[in-house]
């Protein structure tokens, strides 16, 4: 979803848009190095989608980390409780029909979302980063070859694709899930990543370095990817934002593993146990509300992001004045 | 898409529990001759594929997978086709406003509800309706099936009416999630379009805002977002199939998860194989409406 968000998509229009962040970036003068990482601590202080972003992600680690301290329950799966009680002071949330407490199952399973989030996002990104650059640096029969690959997994429809997948491997654990999502996730960062490397290709930094003889894998991983990292950050953003979604979808249709302890399973034991018909209105709402919000952290992050590599999209006007003007 | 023999996958699970003669006949009924290679196997299901004979479902045995898929592919054509297009005219004209008047009501307070929306998960989105809207009201909208069962399917006035009470929630719940994708970007494109110097141009010309809005920018700035679409139909297509498995819609979507919970690989393949082949297809219109909108697109790659 966040791909749409990032705008400019396919072909030579989207190359157009996104060798913008760049050219703002040469007129920004020196200190290329240095610039990303104190450009990411003052994007959360001055723009309040990443400042919300940034809050709710750590509150989920925080949870995700150290669950203890939100809970008294350290088996949240065990039937331990009298069955559907409502929201107490015992039970924050009520119990389940089986005679879990809801709150502690909540807080558990961030951990597994996060995680799933976490893994399959990165994994995604570092597929995309590599597949892409690659595609870009190699160019010609190697290039052709993988942008046919990147195409043929932008256009596949992936759910369906993972439905099957995960149903010839037999109810997935959490490493079938997570490789799923790897494998279906990647695709249209790798088409921004080639989209990029193209238009760095023959910038006069690189041309020096080949001039200096640098080794290639030299120039693409100490010249070439410093200069993408908002890209990639954006990437990482977006593909995990895929996962936590994708990957609820999955738990939530019976298909990750039942006995799992995550958001997606819970809402799928609810909804098997008509939670929503016989008054357990929480057992469904509280995980999906969590799923929403942590995406919702992963979306506001990433469109903060967009917002900070390309100074057209910022919701200011003075800016874009400032700009011209310059 | 996924070469491999499903009715063999589905023999092993099996095994163990069919006898022999059973067996045997469903490797008659499968059109499985063991015998074969492997790579004339998967010629006949090339084949067969192409030809529409997906064999036979289990779920529903002994009825033909191609009869399920037929009875299926309308509900969704239908529901998800129609709420699509909807949710993407929709978005984009929002996303125009909200464009040219950047900095005003529309433009400060739609992107960062929609960047929320739009990260929601479709099956929760269409939870919280059926509690706000069935359980709560007592069942008011309906939250199960595509019509009434008690009534006999038919173009008559209380079919449709049921039909359509059937689709509300649905629909909806397609719309909220998926708009906000189209709204974001098409805001964005604008804006970028808007910086353009043949819009200044047109501005400078005296050309009446409408002209500018429409013909200048918005034209130029839904080229992108046409891109886009063609790759997001992956997106709502995974959301359908979550929300017709949530209202249990008589849908493809349902007919892919109960082929799941079933093992039924035929019906499942099947499935897929159209599924793929109904985006790919959307995805070549996608393009084709870009090279007709787009002189650049239409000389030299």
């Amino acid at each position: 979803m966040s791909a749409i968000a990032s705008g400019g998509a396919g072909g030579a229009v989207g190359e157009e848009t996104l060798a913008e962040p760049t050219v703002l970036a040469d007129e920004g003068g020196g200190g290329r190095r240095t610039r990303p990482g104190a450009g990411i601590i003052r994007a959360i202080r001055g723009n309040k989608k990443a400042m919300v972003g940034t809050i709710l992600l750590a509150i989920f680690t925080l949870v995700a980390i150290a669950p203890q301290l939100f809970t008294s329950v350290r088996d949240p799966n065990k039937r331990a409780f009298d069955i559907s009680l409502s929201p107490s002071v015992h039970h924050l949330l009520g119990t389940t029909s089986f005679g879990q407490d809801i709150w502690a199952q909540l807080v558990w399973g961030t951990r597994q979302s996060l995680l799933v989030a976490v893994i399959a996002g990165a994994g995604a990104c570092l597929l995309s980063v590599v597949i892409g650059v690659s595609a870009a640096y190699l160019g010609g029969v190697a290039d052709d070859v993988l942008s046919l690959l990147i195409d043929v997994f932008l256009v596949l429809p992936t759910f369906p694709l993972i439905i099957v997948i995960a149903a010839y491997a037999g109810s997935g654990g959490f490493m079938v899930v997570v490789a799923v999502l790897v494998v279906t996730g990647w695709s249209y960062g790798a088409r921004q990543l080639r989209a990029q490397a193209l238009s760095l290709r023959n910038r006069d930094f690189l041309v020096a370095a080949r001039v200096r003889g640098e080794r290639q894998s030299y120039i693409i991983i100490f010249e070439v990817l410093p200069t993408m990292i908002s890209l990639i950050t954006a990437n990482f953003l977006g593909a995990a934002l895929y996962a936590v979604l994708t990957a609820a979808g999955l738990q939530y249709i019976g298909l990750g593993d039942p006995s799992s302890i995550s958001w997606g399973t819970m809402l799928h034991w609810g909804q098997s146990a008509e939670a929503l018909q016989t008054g357990q209105q929480w057992w469904v709402i509280a995980p999906g509300l969590c799923i929403a919000l942590l995406g919702a952290a992963f979306a506001l992050l990433n469109y903060a992001f967009d917002e900070v590599s390309n100074p057209a999209l910022r919701p200011v006007r003075r800016v874009r004045v400032k700009r011209r003007a310059a | 898409m996924m070469p491999g023999n499903p009715a063999e996958a589905m023999m092993s699970r099996f095994k163990g529990r069919i006898n022999p003669e059973a067996l045997k006949a469903l490797e008659v009924a499968f059109g499985i001759d063991s015998q074969e290679s492997t790579f004339r196997q998967y010629l006949d299901y090339l084949q067969n594929t192409l030809t529409g004979h997906w064999g036979i479902s289990l779920t529903f045995f002994p009825v033909e997978v191609s009869t399920v898929v037929r009875q299926a592919l309308p509900w969704t054509l239908a529901l998800v086709g129609l709420t699509t297009l909807l949710a993407f005219v929709l978005g984009t004209v929002i996303g125009i406003v909200a464009g040219w008047r950047r900095g005003g009501l529309v433009d400060s307070m739609l992107p960062p509800v929609f960047v929320v929306t739009s990260a929601l998960p479709y099956f929760w989105v269409g939870m919280l309706f059926i509690l706000v809207f069935s359980v709560w009201t007592n069942g008011a909208l309906p939250n199960d099936g595509g019509y009434d069962t008690a009534l006999t399917p038919g173009w008559n006035m209380e079919f449709i009416v049921s039909v359509l009470q059937h689709a509300l929630l649905p629909a909806l719940t397609i719309l909220v999630v998926s708009i906000g994708g189209w709204i974001l970007t098409m805001r964005n494109n604008m804006v970028t379009t808007l910086a353009e110097d043949y819009v200044r141009m047109g501005r400078a010309k005296g050309l009446s805002n409408q002209r500018i809005m429409y013909d200048y920018a918005a034209h130029n700035a839904i080229l992108p977002n046409l891109a886009g679409f063609a790759m997001s139909l992956g997106f709502v297509v995974s959301g359908s199939i979550l929300v017709e498995f949530t209202f249990n819609y008589p849908g493809v979507g349902y007919m892919l998860l109960s082929a799941v919970s079933n093992e039924d690989f035929p019906l499942m393949q099947a499935l897929f194989v159209m599924i793929t082949v109904a985006v790919l297809l959307a995805v070549l219109v996608c393009d084709f409406l870009t090279l007709w909108l787009d002189p650049r697109a239409r000389t030299q790659d």
